[in-house]
């Protein structure tokens, strides 16, 4: 649903979402890194169970929490992705204690 | 040159002012302070400065540039001034609170406090002044449908465009109204993006309330841009106009967008749909910090009270920019230059005769940026039907799925205000906080009970204005009286425990 | 004569009282503040608990303990009439202790409390409760800190959505049609011919009984009608997380995960109300020591940060009183107002419509203040 402009020049990150292993360009938000591969749904939500995915990419709404390296409800916009990085779609509310 | 503040360990305990957000205003509002020989903290919670307007401008090519027209690229100035500049910059850094020094904890000789989250760990930073340059953000436009993944706000585009070069690769529909939604019209087609239509709910009669102003529009630097951007996109797009309701449909995902015009009724299929209605100030920090506000009809949003040099009603915060309602870049840096100015002058750092001369000269550049918003806010305000749900299955409340029919039944039972609104239904008590429900959540309540907006008032908001783990709040400084509040009496390993002076029975 | 009865006051023990006596057959108003009052009911930790209080006063542990036993009925009523569900469980509750001096003053206190004289009364259910050990209390709360000392338990302590409560009663009394008026301070009441008469800027309203529900404003509107609530200051602060997945099935003592997964954690009292901002080292504290509790939750990230005023008089105690110059006013103050929900909608409002409160709530009038001080 995006692709890159051509004038880009960055280096290429690689990191894995929900197990399977995905690129990036360095400097992206996971969040902007997810949407370039093609994923607009990346939680669902604690009430119903609903999919989102990011909205606002500005820190403001929440609707982009993922998990990553095992942390969960982390906002992908405010969080630059970095080489090697475990993210994975936000199911529902958080388990407690259950980072790894 | 400034000094980068990596982790909590590097803030100083203590600055003569704390800028929160690095926009235009906040920006600006340090550069001034810091040359009247402030110690200034930046602190903003992205990655690079610029704020929203000028994000990434620092890593922009040539091409991105071009792409994103003069007003973007103006931001590397401001930036490379910032970057000379003698103060702290944290970035990265969440604030989450602002208010007077604690009474127990306060050194004595600093007013205010500030909460800032660095790298995992919390720490209170006490501060003279505090100016909050928070910018704005984009109104929320709910109908059925606008939560399904592949709908995005506007500036989220604009976002992706500016700092990871990512534009839309289907069909994309922009839909709402306000000048962004045509200059993302236009940057997207400069970038060869398949726009398929740009849904205008404009409604028609804001003409009649925007005509008495065109003459300052007509004069001021907004007017070319302006008709350039709407030629260019009617030019190279389909505009549908008259629009009175919207509908998202999908399975799983965004598929079609309902364009409801009257009785009539089209359908236009898209892989993407932006949404834009305008923007209204970012209110969170300013409220969690106690500042007075009230209702701005013409902006149909509220925001907080300042006098002309900024100060809110908490003596020693001001606020710059966006933040304090709707200005634009320029004013906004102007309006962040005169905070800081100000601030300077308040710890006497300058004489008085200094300080009124740079003063007016602010002041009146202040007035030229502000020439021709007038015109631009009648002839852009949101649509009232478009600010407030009339279909009752549409979500308001984003984070907790509360609708416009449970609000309407809740406000049934005569609830006062949008408190007891979001006590009764937990609208609003997600992890946005309200941002992306507040302003609809009032409305609505205003609309059901037959008055102004600004009788109804906002949500009460408190800290944290962003979610902090326990872990940060834990590692916060403990003070003896706070044990014995909590635990009743404070443990000592010599001589057993201290018996609590206040603990009350139950 | 507009109503039967006015109540002063839209909070929990407001709209509780008021819902009783509407099923009583009385046609009640109530007059409220507006949205940001201090306003106790949108501010309350959720707990239904009764085994811990009443040290130096059995009388207010039975009135605790006979409030829990009528939640079961409390909660099936309101649900019967609104579809609410107010959550109540009364799974048993767990006062934990961090420390072994914090255990053995636990111990202490329970014992002297259980063996006061006339804890004990027919149709009140008897205090239980005991005391788990380090290892006994990680046995049952297997996510328990290691450090925690132990704690005690009571299968008489639950807890209930105290939102969802208050969002109940406030439907039930619309359904109901009793009339509701927020943004109605009220400046006076006066007396005039057997009747009330409650007024404030540009209304008036007239009933046969008045009752004075309105937290700490009773204390001004108290003496209008020849009663009295002398408070004293206190400042209480939580902090709510974010919502999380179902850890802790049971209440605590000052940490609970509600059924929507958000865990509050309370709560201090601070002898102020000065104002309501949080305070940096009472969340420190408060953060602190729900981690040593539950180390679990230290990724957890706290949402809201509140502070409330509680309606607590000098000793703690509720005031339950009617006006001997004025008959027709009560007034009524305590803290506790989820807790004490079911007695004040199933018990008071049959007295208050009979016009006398009952023997063994004589104890609890403000004359207990106002003995003079030995010299």
């Amino acid at each position: 649903m995006f692709r890159r402009l051509s004038d880009g020049k960055a280096r290429s990150v690689s990191f894995t979402f929900d197990g399977v292993p995905t690129m990036a360009r360095e400097g992206d938000s996971v969040a902007a890194a997810l949407l370039a591969a093609g994923h607009c749904s990346t939680r669902r939500t604690a009430v119903s169970g609903a999919a989102r995915g990011p909205y606002c990419l500005m820190g403001v709404c929440f609707e982009c929490l993922v998990k990553i390296d095992g942390r969960p409800n982390r906002q992908a916009c405010m969080t630059t992705v970095v080489e090697g990085m475990r993210v994975e779609t936000q199911d529902g509310a958080a388990m407690p204690g259950q980072e790894e | 040159m400034i000094r980068d503040i990596r982790s909590a360990a590097d803030l100083a305990p203590a600055y003569d002012l704390v800028v929160v957000g690095a926009g235009p205003a906040g920006l600006s509002a340090a550069i001034e302070a810091s040359t009247h020989g402030l110690a200034v903290l930046l602190a903003d919670e992205n990655e690079a400065p610029g704020g929203q307007i000028y994000r990434s401008v620092e890593r922009a090519s040539d091409a991105d540039l071009a792409r994103m027209g003069p007003d973007y690229a103006a931001g590397r100035m401001l930036i490379g001034r910032f970057r000379r500049a003698d103060l702290s910059y944290a970035r990265r850094a969440t604030v989450w609170n602002v208010g007077p020094a604690d009474e127990e904890t306060g050194d004595g000789a600093h007013a205010l406090e500030v909460g800032i989250s660095l790298g995992g760990i919390a720490r209170p930073i006490a501060a003279h002044r505090v100016i909050l340059a928070t910018g704005a953000l984009e109104r929320p436009l709910p109908f059925p449908g606008w939560t399904m993944p592949g709908v995005m706000a506007a500036g989220a585009a604009q976002i992706l465009m500016k700092s990871s070069g990512l534009v839309p690769s289907g069909r994309t529909i922009l839909a709402g109204t306000g000048p962004l939604l045509y200059l993302l019209a236009s940057q997207l087609l400069r970038a060869g993006v398949s726009v398929t239509a740009v849904v205008d709910t404009t409604p028609v009669g804001n003409w009649r309330l925007a005509l008495p102003h065109l003459l300052s529009f007509a004069t001021s630097p907004y007017a070319l841009k302006g008709l350039r951007l709407l030629f260019e996109v009617h030019r190279r797009t389909r505009v549908i106009r008259g629009v009175t309701a919207l509908e998202a449909v999908g399975s799983g995902k965004f598929g079609a967008l309902r364009v409801h015009r009257g009785i009539k009724s089209m359908h236009i299929e898209g892989d993407l749909l932006l949404l834009h209605q305008g923007i209204a100030p970012n209110l969170n920090l300013t409220l969690a910090a106690g500042c007075d506000y009230g209702w701005d009809e013409r902006l149909a949003a509220f925001r907080p009270a300042v006098d002309g040099r900024g100060a809110s009603s908490v003596a020693g915060v001001s606020i710059a920019g966006d933040a304090a309602g709707i200005v634009g870049a320029v004013a906004s840096a102007h309006q962040g230059e005169l905070a800081g100015l100000t601030a300077a002058r308040d710890l006497n750092r300058l004489d008085q005769g200094a300080y009124e001369r740079r003063r007016n000269q602010l002041a009146q550049k202040l007035a030229r940026a502000l020439k021709g918003r007038t015109f631009i806010e009648n002839r852009f305000r949101p649509g009232k039907s478009f600010r407030v749900p009339g279909d009752d299955g549409t979500i308001v409340c984003r984070c907790e799925e509360i609708t416009a029919g449970k609000l309407r039944e809740v406000a049934a039972l005569g609830v006062p205000g949008p408190n007891q609104m979001k006590a009764f239904t937990r609208c609003g008590m997600g992890p946005c906080q309200g941002r992306l429900c507040g302003l609809t959540a009032v409305e609505l309540l205003a609309q059901c009970r037959g008055v102004a907006p600004g009788e109804v008032g906002y949500y009460r908001l408190r800290p944290p204005i962003k979610p902090v783990t326990l872990y940060e709040l834990a590692a916060l400084p403990h003070t003896e009286a706070a044990i014995v509040a909590v635990a009743g009496f404070v443990e000592r390993a010599a001589d057993g425990a201290q018996d609590a002076k206040h603990g009350s029975q139950q | 004569m507009d109503y039967d009865v006015i109540v002063i006051g839209g909070g929990l023990v407001g709209v509780s009282i008021a819902w009783g006596l509407s099923r009583c057959g009385q046609r009640v108003a109530i007059v409220d503040e507006g949205d940001v009052a201090n306003r106790a009911a949108r501010a309350n930790f959720g707990l239904v608990w009764s085994s811990s209080k009443g040290l130096g006063n059995a009388a207010y542990s039975r009135w605790s303990r006979t409030s829990t036993a009528n939640w079961h009925r409390l909660a099936a009523e309101l649900k019967a009439e609104t579809g609410i569900d107010t959550g109540f469980v009364q799974s048993g509750g767990f006062s934990i202790r961090l420390t072994p001096t914090e255990l053995q003053r636990g111990i202490a206190s329970m014992a002297k409390l259980a063996g006061q004289p006339g804890m004990d009364a027919e149709g009140t259910p008897p205090l239980e409760y005991e005391v788990l050990d380090q290892a006994e209390t990680r046995r049952r709360l297997p996510l328990i800190g290691e450090t925690v000392a132990g704690a005690i338990f009571s299968p008489l302590d639950g807890h209930a959505n105290p939102l969802r409560l208050f969002a109940g009663f406030h439907k039930a009394l619309n359904q109901r049609g009793v009339h509701y008026f927020p943004h109605r301070k009220t400046a006076a009441i006066h007396h005039r011919a057997g009747a009330f008469e409650v007024a404030g800027d540009g209304w008036r309203l007239g009933a046969g009984k008045v009752v004075l529900a309105a937290g700490i404003g009773n204390t001004a509107l108290a003496p209008m009608v020849g009663l009295s609530v002398p408070l004293t200051p206190s400042r209480g602060q939580i902090i709510v997380t974010e919502r999380l997945k179902p850890f802790l099935g049971h209440a605590t003592g000052y940490l609970r995960q509600t059924d929507e997964g958000s865990v509050l954690i309370g709560e201090s009292k601070e002898a102020t109300i000065d104002h309501q901002r949080p305070r940096g080292p009472i969340t420190a504290v408060l953060a602190e020591r729900a981690l040593r509790t539950f180390p679990l939750l230290r990724d957890a990230r706290a949402v809201r940060i509140w502070a409330a005023f509680r309606v607590v008089t000098p000793d703690g105690y509720p005031i339950y009183e009617q006006s001997e110059r004025f008959p027709g006013a009560f007034a009524f103050a305590c803290h506790s107002g989820v807790t004490l929900a079911a007695n004040h909608a199933l018990v008071l409002p049959r007295q208050i419509s009979a016009g006398a409160l009952s023997e063994d709530l004589a104890v609890f009038h403000s004359r207990r203040f106002h003995v003079p001080a030995a010299v």
